[in-house]
């Protein structure tokens, strides 16, 4: 059969595509807060006043005239990255990893001078990464020195931890490694990989490509398995106080682990996509249902959200069991 | 929860309106639900033929009223020379002809086009027409009113006095008076309308057409009109003189109502009127416009506009179809679409094009546009010159592919100028990005979603059946508005969900 029956699709709680948008995104996401979450320097600015972590932010440019100031902002870096601050599906995001001697290098080692750094600048300025080429600004973040305990799970890009948030409850959790597939992205259209995360204990429990099962990285031959996140109560934490934060009750939050500082809010997303309901194996809705049903749910406390989450939405990892 | 009630009462509203609205034309107006129907329509010719004797000639013929089961159409006349005017007094239509002077054969046409429709009712006799006194000698007088006296002993009212009388009339062995009555010069016609008379009963002339298809030089059959009033209702039914029983209206056109005669000439002699028919299919559709126009029908529908515009609205109610297509393909089925209704557009131009040259001269287009424009990503420019860069590309292509096509001398490539230029620049700008950013893979992706939508839209707003009941039933714009808001509400699985999924129920 090349269709599966959607009664037994709805017997397991799959969430489809029209019912996120009429039932969830349209009914608990306002509109008017959309600039909020689209907007990643408006995100960094709420997210400071909510005592949620974040990148370190080393300067914003706004206007052509302070492209040629850029060089204040990274000179003393470790490295750093610009990225547009409307900039979708990780377009015009520029990594630096190196600074050495007022020199600049990519991860692949390839040099970055002054100037192209600056046309770069100029082109998010343009909008020409951003959603309809309106006019963006560009955003100069500190690099993130990714946590020891996803190498060899990634290949060369960004891993990172998407976590639902619905009405404040960490609900469903996934980790996305970037593969050769993907070209460094974490985006699942795109080949990433798919790692369903334990919501009580960070732990893998499934993974999938291109929305298919898999057991080990495509291009490391890594175990996928054996992969646990680190500072996972202090990660789900923060995820779970982006709903104070922003005020959408639908939300997806990515969040990444820097060595240093433990798990931080790199992004959020107000339309988070269905995969993740693949990568773990199980559907989302009783899930959402649950936290729906609850009556003195905007009483509670991120801490006893997050208790309940972990209560609750826990899973035996399937893999282990295997 | 109210709101929920809400919606549903609109929707059902809007789709019981629509229906109401479109079973209600149907049978108001006769409009055929499919488009191929056809209705039949007589089309008779008189034919005049006199001798003119050199003074004014005015010749006036009686024409058919509609009447029951014929609706007319159309009435022309042909006739050189002559001044004609179709005049309705009293009830009773006439085509005149007039000239100041003819000599010799003249020969005039009237041509009358009726509908056959079972709906056309006679029109409602108002009054009675008038007695008036029999013409025939004192023997006859007298032999009248025996026949009378006999038939009103056997009869109860008008219609089977007629009757009585007609069986006196037609007996095999007349007995005296009727026999006196026969030998005068009269036609039985005249002597039942003055033994009618007699009687005190009004009766009127009526000049009836058999119709059969095909039939020549035929002339009016001399009917009777027998009228009585009932209750304060004014009946009336026909009678031959040379039957028995009164006349079945089928297939019977009553020509001349008038009372009079058919032909009232002055300045010609020997005249004589024939006619000729014929039984013609016609597309219901056109046939029945043509008999709501003449019936100046407060009617609601884009057929009172002028033919340019009515042309113009042919197109622009079909844009629902397709949009409800678009909606359905990503609703129901889940499709990837570049822009959201850029397939609708595309259907649109098919329509123009025709289908495989339109998918031909699309690809082609959409393909070397990428090529270009492919080329333009290198120069970051800013994105509106870069659009308009891409607009310009576009029409030069779409002149070069005209050239070149008339050229090789396909003029089937001509047509590739019906594509929506500005749509089309913003399809290749769009499906460049997309490259760009996700890869040739998603390009070919949602291209070809678009391109499967437009398809489907294609083949819905161009089918006969949909394009006739579209257009000529405003009411179903309220059901695909229904539709299109049912839809909006559901929140079921897409098709391609149900195999995006499938792993997960597989898995236990």
């Amino acid at each position: 059969m090349f269709f599966c029956s959607p009664f037994k699709l709805k017997k397991k709680g799959i969430m489809g595509m029209n019912e996120r948008n009429s039932r969830y995104i349209g009914r608990y996401n306002p509109r008017r807060l959309y600039p909020l979450v689209d907007n990643k320097l408006k995100t960094k600015i709420i997210a400071r006043d909510a005592n949620v972590t974040t990148p370190a932010l080393l300067g914003v440019i706004t206007m052509q005239a302070e492209v040629e100031t850029v060089e204040q902002f990274i000179t003393n870096t470790p490295g750093f990255v610009i990225k547009p601050a409307k900039g979708s599906g990780g377009k015009g995001i520029l990594v630096v990893t190196k600074v050495k001697n007022g020199r600049y290098y990519k991860s692949n080692g390839n040099e970055e001078s002054l100037s192209e750094i600056k046309r770069h600048v100029t082109d998010i300025l343009a909008g020409l990464f951003s959603l309809g080429g309106s006019a963006d600004v560009a955003v100069i973040e500190g690099l993130i020195q990714f946590d020891s305990a996803f190498d060899g799970f990634s290949f060369e890009g960004v891993p990172d931890v998407r976590v639902i948030v619905f009405k404040g409850f960490p609900v469903m959790a996934m980790m996305r490694l970037s593969t050769a597939a993907s070209d460094g992205k974490a985006n699942l259209h795109q080949g990433a990989v798919g790692v369903g995360i334990d919501i009580a204990t960070g732990k893998a429990i499934n993974a999938v490509q291109f929305d298919l099962p898999v057991e080990r990285h495509p291009d490391t031959d890594k175990e996928l398995k054996l992969l646990v996140v680190p500072s996972w109560e202090r990660l789900i934490y923060l995820a779970a106080s982006c709903y104070e934060m922003t005020g959408m009750g639908y939300l997806g939050t990515d969040m990444v682990l820097d060595r240093d500082i433990g798990p931080m809010l790199l992004e959020l997303n107000a339309r988070p996509g269905l995969a993740i309901q693949i990568a773990n194996g199980t559907g989302i809705l009783p899930r959402l249902k649950l936290v729906e049903s609850l009556k003195d749910a905007d009483k509670m406390t991120v801490e006893e959200r997050v208790a309940f989450s972990k209560k609750h939405f826990a899973e035996t990892p399937l893999i282990e069991t295997q | 929860m109210n709101a929920r009630i809400f919606f549903f009462t609109l929707v059902a509203g809007l789709f019981l309106l629509g229906v109401f609205q479109t079973v209600q034309r149907h049978l108001a107006f006769d409009i055929p639900w499919m488009p191929g129907e056809t209705r039949s329509v007589w089309n008779i010719d008189a034919k005049i033929e006199f001798e003119a004797t050199g003074k004014p000639v005015l010749a006036s013929l009686s024409t058919p009223n509609s009447q029951a089961g014929y609706t007319q159409i159309s009435q022309n006349a042909a006739s050189p020379g002559y001044g004609l005017s179709f005049l309705y007094e009293d009830n009773k239509p006439q085509a005149q002809w007039t000239i100041r002077q003819a000599t010799g054969p003249q020969t005039l046409y009237y041509n009358i086009q009726l509908l056959v429709d079972s709906e056309s009712v006679d029109q409602p006799i108002t009054k009675m027409p008038e007695l008036f006194d029999p013409e025939y000698g004192a023997a006859g007088l007298a032999a009248g009113t025996d026949i009378i006296k006999d038939a009103f002993k056997t009869s109860a009212d008008a219609f089977s006095f007629t009757r009585e009388i007609l069986k006196q009339l037609n007996a095999e062995q007349p007995n005296q008076s009727i026999r006196l009555v026969l030998a005068s010069k009269n036609s039985k016609t005249n002597i039942l309308v003055g033994l009618l008379n007699e009687a005190k009963i009004p009766t009127k002339k009526v000049g009836a057409l058999v119709l059969e298809d095909g039939r020549r030089r035929q002339h009016l059959q001399p009917l009777i009109e027998v009228f009585q009033e009932k209750n304060g209702k004014i009946e009336s039914r026909l009678f031959d003189a040379s039957s028995l029983q009164e006349v079945a209206r089928k297939d019977l056109l009553l020509w001349d109502q008038s009372g009079k005669a058919l032909l009232e000439l002055t300045g010609g002699v020997n005249s004589k009127v024939s006619f000729s028919m014929i039984q013609q299919d016609q597309p219901a559709l056109a046939a029945i416009l043509q008999k709501n126009d003449n019936e100046h029908l407060f009617n609601f529908s884009i057929h009172s506009l002028p033919i340019e515009d009515q042309s113009l609205f042919k197109g622009i109610l079909m844009i629902p179809l397709g949009v409800l297509i678009v909606v359905m393909m990503r609703v129901l089925i889940g499709l990837k679409t570049s822009g959201t209704f850029m397939p609708v557009l595309i259907a649109m131009a098919f329509i123009q094009t025709s289908l495989i040259t339109g998918i031909v001269g699309f690809v082609m287009l959409v393909a070397v546009g990428l090529f270009i424009r492919s080329y333009l990503s290198h120069l970051n420019l800013l994105l509106v010159s870069r659009i308009s860069t891409v607009i310009i590309m576009v029409i030069l292509l779409i002149a070069m592919f005209g050239v070149l096509s008339y050229k090789l001398g396909l003029t089937e490539g001509l047509k590739i100028t019906f594509f929506p230029m500005i749509i089309l620049s913003w399809t290749i700008e769009r499906m460049s990005v997309l490259w760009e950013e996700e890869g040739a893979k998603e390009v070919f992706k949602q291209g070809g979603g678009s391109l499967i939508v437009a398809v489907f839209a294609y083949f819905v707003m161009s089918n006969d059946v949909t394009r006739h009941l579209m257009f000529n039933f405003i009411g179903l714009q309220f059901v695909v508005m229904a539709l299109v808001l049912l839809l909006g509400s559901y929140t079921g699985y897409r098709l391609l969900e149900l195999r995006r999924f499938k792993p997960l129920v597989d898995k236990g």
